[in-house]
């Protein structure tokens, strides 16, 4: 009888108690598995394992031999440099429209160029770039033509080159987030402060930067991420000539260029690990950073 | 005085950040005007049929990995929002997993799980083009899923759902009819942005060996001087057109995802 009367009841509202419910979150956690979840295991597993099989810590170990550790520390350097020269300039840039007493439209211009920007990356970035400070690129001719040589002609293809090329998408991903934090400063903070005669300067010191420091500090690790797991463009521009982390497990995956599929799925663990350090401590300052943005 | 001085420096900090986006795109025009005849690069790019293949095969895997996206996620989304709060934390944190595990690893781990029983998707040309499209709706998923939840959010699902109810509608017809319509530019925005994405991917396809335009790039700048040029200039194009598509369907409200991230 019971039942009778429950099937009455609509559905909404029926079922909000029942653990039923769950099984229409299935689809989605079925496909992250399939997809996210079991391909990171099978790195995960083969990671404990040496070439005979036998399990072993011992890739883990191998993460210290010169060339893996080399590449690891190039990654992070090349992610370090263009995450705080992004980030700097990034946040000038975004600073610059949104309170330099530049004409709104550039501001709009601006958040276009950088939707774009950040989005532009890979192969054909790599190839702009080519085409500019390469060997024969426009610039590198232009200052020819006057005499300069400001950079050495195969510049593009190393470490500092490839990080010129990342600072395109690095920075305008940095004034897409930050942004919106800066305008969140209301400008009633602006006038308290300069009301108690606190200068510009002041009450950027002690009002505007304490404020914004999580979402700066926040994005900068995000730009960390971003670089420290782009492959593509570092593919082409350098074709593999400079070790990074990313290049190193493409060419893995190709062809067991380490001669140990174990230390292969240790250095792409490796990678997941320092990026998911990094997605941590940016969703933390995020969540902080939030707290002054409800009005 | 003093703002019209700082106002310089902001100016120059501008004409700097205006240089540094399109010196490369400049030199990349004129780099692909250099073949003679005039637009002969482009000409030539346009020719050759593997551009319009590569480009084709790419815009079908785009289109493919919008819709499995929005059928994986707009139910999802909807149901944690109506029926299964609790569950929030955990959809959000496996749609950030794609932060976490770098496209490259990504197609690591699938090529490994993938190129063996039970499933041998990359055997076949039809599996390794199937798994491409997981591969890119894993991409999308944090941007996917922080648009359509946004786009949620702006409306009243609850009622919306009850009414719908009320009336005998059933849920196909309710997510169909009544919650799509209502999360319109959300969806939007993030198919276009899954667009340029796709267009320009090339770790997973290039590890997959799928035909897709990103590869078609690479292989073309081995082989080839001024075409590339012409070819990363279109590339470009298409990835502005996919923003532009973005603030236009985005107008007058708060949903803009337009970060999809590096590669």
């Amino acid at each position: 009888m019971t039942t009778v009367v429950e099937r009455a009841v609509p559905p909404v509202r029926r079922a909000r108690r029942g653990s039923w419910s769950w099984l229409g979150l299935v689809p989605f956690f079925l496909f992250a598995f399939l997809f996210i979840v079991a391909p990171v295991i099978y790195l995960v597993g083969g990671s404990f394992q040496n070439n005979a099989g036998e399990t072993t810590l011992q890739n883990y170990a191998d993460l210290a031999t010169p060339t893996v550790a080399t590449a690891f520390l190039t990654s992070i350097e090349i992610s370090l440099v263009t995450a705080i020269a992004g980030g700097v300039f990034g946040f000038l840039l975004a600073y610059a429209v949104i309170l330099g007493g530049l004409p709104r439209v550039l501001r709009d211009a601006l958040m276009t160029f950088s939707g774009v920007a950040s989005n532009f990356a890979g192969v054909p970035l790599a190839l702009a770039f080519i085409f500019t400070v390469g060997q024969l690129g426009l610039l590198t001719v232009w200052l020819k033509t006057l005499g300069i040589q400001a950079y050495p002609p195969n510049f593009i293809y190393t470490k500092t080159g490839l990080e010129l090329v990342y600072l395109y998408f690095q920075f305008p991903l940095m004034v897409l987030i930050i942004a919106p934090a800066i305008d969140g400063l209301r400008p009633e903070w602006r006038e308290a402060a300069e009301n108690m005669g606190a200068s510009s300067a002041q009450y950027w010191r002690s009002v505007a930067l304490p404020i914004l420091f999580p979402t700066i500090l926040g994005t900068m690790i995000l730009l960390f991420g971003n670089s420290f797991g782009a492959q593509a463009t570092a593919y082409q521009l350098t074709a593999g000539t400079l070790p990074i982390v990313p290049v190193i497990i493409g060419a893995q995956i190709s062809g067991d260029v380490l001669h140990n599929p174990g230390l292969g799925y240790a250095m792409a663990m490796g990678m997941v690990i320092v990026m998911a350090v990094a997605i941590t401590v940016y969703t933390i300052l995020q969540r902080r950073a939030e707290r002054w943005r409800r009005r | 005085m003093r703002a019209r001085r700082s106002s310089v420096v902001w100016w120059l900090v501008f004409a700097l950040g205006l240089l540094y986006f399109f010196l490369p795109l400049y030199a990349t025009l004129d780099f692909s005007l250099k073949a003679k005849p005039f637009l002969a690069a482009y000409s030539n790019a346009v020719g050759d049929p593997g551009f319009f293949s590569s480009l084709l095969y790419s815009l079908t895997i785009g289109v493919i990995t919008i819709v499995a996206s929005l059928v994986l996620i707009v139910p999802t989304a909807y149901w944690v929002q109506l029926r299964v709060p609790r569950a929030r934390t955990a959809v959000e944190f496996v749609t950030l997993l794609p932060f976490v595990v770098p496209a490259v690893v990504l197609v690591f781990g699938l090529i490994r799980v993938y190129s063996r029983a039970p499933l041998p998707l990359t055997h076949t040309d039809l599996g390794g083009s199937a798994l491409l499209v997981f591969g890119y709706v894993v991409l999308s998923l944090p941007y996917m899923y922080r648009a359509v939840d946004t786009g949620l959010r702006s409306i009243d699902i609850r009622s919306l759902t009850e009414a719908a109810q009320s009336m005998g509608a059933g849920w196909p017809t309710i997510l169909l009819r009544i919650i799509l319509p209502n999360v319109r530019v959300a969806l939007l925005s993030g198919a276009f942005l899954t667009l340029a994405i796709v267009l320009g991917e090339f770790t997973i396809a290039s590890f997959l060996a799928r035909p897709a335009f990103g590869p078609y790039l690479n292989l073309l700048s081995q082989s080839k001087a001024y075409e590339p040029a012409a070819v990363s200039l279109i590339s470009f194009a298409l990835t502005w057109l996919a923003m532009i598509a973005i603030a236009v369907v985005g107008r007058g409200t708060r949903v803009r995802v337009q970060i999809g991230g590096a590669r």
